[in-house]
């Protein structure tokens, strides 16, 4: 496995501290249309005790991301490569069998639809000891004892009663703190939260981050936070790493990420979320078109018929991860926001007519869709 | 409010609905009822955006479709153009529906998925429009033009084949089509990515402008609330909180409960700071048993005893900004001003 030793010879300064070292991942699924490319060589490393924020739109390739790295991806159709170091284990290519060994244990997920994601017909006490019995080689009594401190610790009032609700009894905050609880019980070293939050009003959303947060503090552990809003991950990861179109696109630490963006898509992203704090009826500039084909891709740079700055170059050569100008601030983009380069070919398009610039810029917005390919 | 009055209503004369002392509930046997809205009043003018607010179960959706008259109001009434819908028979109710229409929150399932997009849009001129095919195709062909969507390409495909945001298009164009002067639109943008999100809240405001649309809002994104509508009232357990144009009830927010949902929407820059002492609590009351007095106080840091024996009445704040909290976050008149 050429591939893992040279990721270790590249990273023997930061590997200590890490836990996850990731390289050059790629996760493809098999379908009679082709190969879906969900995810396409993927590169990260996270130190331990981290958040690491995974930010993009449906169809980016974030959950597929945090689904191959825990090796969740079991359907036949799905194959994985590349390499996933886990506290110095390989993770990719081993067995279902010893995964399980570190599931609950090591690494633990919390998922986006606490309505889903719990068993409906099966009462929360029971979803929340059995894996803990199983790995922790306890007794009933003992794993109820534990379960109810821990569904106290997720902030769940009068937790012995919960202990016998079934997850329909409770509300959507109170089953996603049952999700947390679930994922906590074997104390893992590596929590993925997918979009934890998504399907949650804003007061209980704001409630149940900082419980992710509190527990990740007590508990030391590193964090992998998956959403589509910037505005979750913004306060509360240490790092982010924007994907799209199977790929990181920029990735750098939050503070820096958000002072000086360089990759169109991030600016993107961010320009498209209302502010309470502009005035009323500001126009917002959307993000024109549909995130690629993963199965055809388009040529070049994967952004590049969306992207206001597109030009030429962009279509045909596609950008690879370097270095910004910061520490630990990467991006691919041939034409950086924030250079001149990028403010002349924004200029240039402006005044073409590109309807992505047009649509950037607020002259027109929703009205104008762009042509969509796979329609022809 | 949770709480009740009708201070902040304007003149029959400049609205085009009025909505006053709206209640609904719903029996559920014995002697339990669902208390889901609770006497609610509100109007809005002609060509002005409602912004609906609030968590789940606050009730806003129920007032959205009671307005429909889907179901009919426990009581309290509905006037628009100056006609109560609640007072209407079914035959006539029938007739009025052409004016409003309602966009709801999941696009995909909103959409009958075994009928191309051409027959979802073109269903509404069966039962109201021109009965010529062509006629109705030109119709139809137009509105889905209006949206964004090509018609000729769209016409004999079907949802599954279009993306959340397409579908939310379509399910617009269907709403558009009879060209009502109302339009409720139910968390049309929740189900959305953010970017998809801003492409559908502008072609709201371009449609509103064109076709000279007044649109009720509901969510609960505050920021998307704000972008879009002039006018938003919070509501709370079935009950109003607030009610202010909306620059100003996000630059002075009155009552806690708005505070509350202010201070819990995330801002998209690390360096404003959060806070992250509220882990617990917070959980809605039951709308079967709501709290005596104002219905907030369980959540209230400020309640004290008159919150849980007076209900709060509406106080002006300044024109066009109204409260009912018994210690709102900024000073208000103290007489309660009955324009009926």
């Amino acid at each position: 496995m050429t591939t893992v030793s040279d990721a270790l010879d590249q990273r023997t300064d930061d590997d200590n501290e890490a836990l996850l070292v990731v390289d050059d991942l790629r996760t493809h699924f098999e379908v009679p249309a082709g190969s879906v490319k969900a995810v396409d060589g993927v590169s990260f490393s996270l130190a331990r005790g981290r958040t690491l924020g995974v930010v993009g739109e449906s169809g980016s390739g974030k959950t597929v991301l945090s689904r191959s790295v825990m090796g969740l991806n079991v359907a036949s159709n799905a194959h994985s490569t590349g390499s996933v170091l886990y506290d110095g284990q390989e993770l990719i290519g081993r067995p279902i069998k010893q995964m399980k060994d570190l599931w609950g244990v090591e690494m633990a997920m919390v998922f986006q639809d606490p309505m889903t994601s719990l068993n409906p017909v099966v009462k929360v006490g029971r979803q929340l000891t059995e894996h803990m019995r199983h790995h922790l080689q306890i007794s009933k009594s003992e794993a109820r004892e534990l379960a109810v401190e821990l569904l106290r610790s997720v902030r769940i009032p009068e937790p012995d009663e919960r202990f016998g609700n079934y997850p329909h009894q409770l509300s959507g905050g109170m089953r996603q703190r049952v999700s947390i609880a679930i994922a906590l019980a074997c104390s893992p070293k590596l929590l993925f939260a997918d979009e934890p939050t998504t399907a949650l009003d804003v007061t209980v959303q704001h409630q149940i981050l900082n419980l992710l947060g509190q527990q990740q503090q007590e508990r030391g552990m590193t964090m992998i936070l998956v959403t589509h809003d910037l505005g979750v991950v913004a306060g509360r990861a240490d790092e982010i790493a924007v994907m799209y179109a199977g790929k990181v696109v920029e990735k750098a630490p939050t503070e820096t990420l958000f002072a000086e963006m360089h990759h169109p898509y991030t600016q993107a992203l961010l320009w498209s979320i209302p502010k309470t704090s502009n005035p009323k009826h500001t126009r917002l500039s959307a993000i024109s078109g549909r995130p690629p084909d993963l199965i055809n891709p388009p040529s070049g740079c994967k952004f590049s018929p969306r992207c206001p700055y597109a030009q030429n170059r962009c279509h045909e050569e596609e950008p690879i991860l370097a270095k910004g100008v910061g520490p630990d601030h990467t991006f691919a983009c041939h034409f950086p926001v924030g250079s001149p380069a990028s403010q002349e070919a924004f200029d240039r398009n402006l005044e073409a007519g590109l309807p992505q610039t047009l649509a950037a810029a607020g002259r027109i917005g929703a009205t104008e869709d762009l042509p969509d390919e796979s329609w022809q | 409010m949770a709480g009740s009055g009708n201070a902040h209503m304007r003149g029959v004369n400049d609205t085009l609905l009025q909505v006053d002392d709206l209640t609904v509930e719903f029996p559920l046997g014995g002697d339990r009822i669902v208390h889901a809205v609770s006497g609610i009043s509100f109007d809005i003018a002609k060509g002005e955006t409602l912004g609906l607010v609030g968590e789940s179960g606050c009730g806003k959706s129920t007032t959205g479709r009671a307005i429909l008259q889907l179901p009919s109001p426990t009581s309290g009434s509905v006037v628009l153009n100056g006609e109560d819908l609640t007072a209407l028979d079914p035959a006539s109710m029938r007739s009025h529906r052409t004016d409003i229409q309602m966009i709801f929150q999941d696009p995909i399932s909103s959409l009958n998925p075994r009928r191309s997009v051409g027959d979802v849009v073109a269903e509404p001129l069966h039962v109201w429009g021109p009965k010529d095919k062509d006629q109705q195709w030109k119709l139809v062909a137009r509105m889905l033009d209006a949206v964004g969507i090509d018609p000729d390409v769209a016409r004999h495909k079907y949802p599954h084949e279009f993306s959340g945001g397409q579908c939310q298009r379509i399910s617009i164009a269907r709403a558009l089509v009879l060209e009502p002067e109302l339009i409720i639109c139910d968390e049309p943008v929740s189900a959305l990515d953010v970017s998809v999100q801003a492409q559908i809240l502008n072609l709201l405001e371009d449609l509103k402008e064109e076709y000279g649309l007044t649109l009720v809002f509901i969510a609960h994104d505050l920021a998307v609330v704000k972008n879009i509508s002039d006018r938003v009232v919070v509501m709370y357990l079935g009950k109003m909180c607030e009610m202010s144009e909306s620059d100003e009830l996000y630059a002075h927010p009155a009552h806690p409960y708005t505070e509350l949902l202010l201070e819990s929407s995330p801002i998209p820059d690390p360096t404003v700071e959060i806070d992250s002492e509220m882990i617990a609590g917070g959980e809605l009351p039951s709308p079967i048993n709501p709290p005596s007095g104002c219905r907030f106080r369980t959540r209230c840091d400020r309640a004290d005893d008159i919150c849980s024996t007076d209900e709060p009445m509406m106080r002006r704040v300044s024109d066009d900004h109204y409260v009912a909290c018994h210690h709102p976050l900024v000073p208000v008149e103290e007489v309660t001003v009955d324009i009926s």
